[in-house]
């Protein structure tokens, strides 16, 4: 199928409305189009909204029971560790231990939604243990968090207490060097802990900004509430 | 049952969806539980929806969850929601279910009716909500474009069979979805009224 054919599909495909064979056909597609993963993202988020447009009758309670019992008994035989990020108390304690860090930002890299990763963006739990490697710079922003990051120029910011964006906005990160900031990720606050892997390298001298968006957007439009020099 | 859940009452509250998600990965059935207590009554209805059985819809949920279970950790948070994810797992498992059920889907589909606006009185705030602002945005859609939205995620018709049943070539069809959903897509994510006045605020460092 032509590739722009393909292309069209991403509502379709969105929707399940595609048969098996065009299902396979988009697929391999999606895995070589970053524009079309890019849109299916979104275009999957305003399908899937239709799931909530019709009424919600409370399922049998056998339901969660059988649901949980089979998967309880599919499970490998391994005692779930819950980490430390996941017990409420300890969630702010658990910022200074470096080890701990890539739970951190693991957890909130899982938690933010990002709009415009790069398509070839790298496995983030693999960033995560670089963050934690034992060369690592922190540079400290105050009582408000740090920067971390590693020789080769991956960094996280890990905040503490962040407000909330406000419902409609987001955070968005930058990374400047020589001037332009190219934008680095967004992200919303996370309770107690945020922590938000940089989309762009940063090297020595470069200066990390965060500011509050409505979007994900090119170039700041608000001022910098947080600026730290790696 | 009741007490199942609140057994474990705010042990997983601070967390996201996404984290959620992440203990699943690790085999924590007890996230597992938050998840299916977070999304299970969606799933179900959505599940209903498409296949309009109660049986087959259970069985579409426990499937999907399961298959939540198995792949949680291939969950990418960096591109989707995790209740995009699972409620994407639920749909693909109704539809797949419904088109092995020929007789099913030869009843109108009107006759199965979602019942719009007609909820149990004991809705979750949040699901009234959601209903009602996903109901509005459909609104705001031209009539044809709906009508695809509807065909296709509701009554699980593939676009092919779609441009059969409106008697429609597939391009049109496919148009009327691409244009539905995008537009959709914008309307759901406009601000809604009195957030548009935020003001810059000086920098609180």
């Amino acid at each position: 199928m032509a590739t722009e054919a393909l292309h069209n599909l991403t509502a379709a495909y969105a929707l399940d409305a595609l048969d098996p064979d065009e299902r396979r056909d988009y697929e391999a597609h999606l895995a070589r189009c970053g524009r079309c993963r890019d849109e299916l993202a979104s275009l999957s988020e305003a399908a899937t909204s239709l799931a909530y447009a019709v009424s919600s009758p409370t399922p049998a309670p056998h339901l969660r029971e059988r649901i949980i019992a089979a998967a309880r008994a599919e499970r490998p035989n391994v005692v779930p560790l819950r980490p430390r990020w996941a017990v409420p108390s300890a969630a702010v304690a658990v910022c200074a231990v470096a080890a701990v860090i890539v739970l951190a930002v693991w957890a909130a890299s899982l938690s933010h939604k990002v709009d415009r990763l790069q398509a070839e963006r790298a496995d983030q739990e693999h960033v995560a243990a670089v963050l934690a490697s034992p060369d690592a710079q922190s540079v400290s922003i105050g009582d408000r968090g740090k920067l971390v990051v590693t020789p080769i120029g991956e960094a996280a910011l890990v905040l503490t207490r962040l407000q909330s964006a406000g419902s409609g906005h987001v955070y968005e990160a930058w990374v400047a060097e020589n001037g332009k900031p190219k934008p680095a990720g967004t992200f919303q606050a996370q309770s107690d802990v945020t922590a938000v892997p940089l989309e762009q390298p940063v090297p020595k001298g470069a200066t990390v900004m965060v500011t509050r968006e409505r979007h994900a957007v090119d170039l700041p439009t608000q001022m910098p509430f947080i600026r730290v020099t790696a | 049952m009741a007490q199942t859940v609140s057994a474990m009452p705010r042990a997983f509250a601070h967390l996201s969806d996404e984290a959620v998600v992440a203990l699943v990965a690790r085999w924590d059935d007890q996230a597992l539980a938050e998840l299916y207590d977070r999304f299970g009554r969606v799933a179900y209805g959505l599940a209903l929806r498409v296949l309009r059985d109660e049986m087959l819809a259970e069985d579409a949920v426990q499937e999907a969850f399961l298959t939540a279970w198995r792949r949680a950790d291939r969950f990418m948070p960096e591109r989707a929601k995790a209740s995009t994810w699972l409620l994407t797992i639920v749909h693909r498992r109704a539809v797949d279910l419904v088109r092995q059920e020929e007789r099913r889907r030869a009843e109108p589909l009107e006759a199965a009716g979602d019942r719009a606006g007609e909820g149990p009185a004991d809705d979750a705030v949040w699901l009234r909500y959601e209903r009602e602002r996903v109901q509005a945005a459909l609104r705001q859609l031209p009539d044809q474009q709906r009508e695809a939205l509807e065909l296709a995620y509701y009554g699980g018709f593939t676009q092919s069979e779609l441009a059969e049943r409106l008697g429609q070539p597939v391009g049109t069809i496919k148009s009327r979805m691409f244009s539905g959903l995008g537009r959709l897509r914008d309307v759901l994510t406009e601000p809604e009224p009195g957030e548009r006045t935020w003001q810059p605020r000086p920098s609180t460092t």
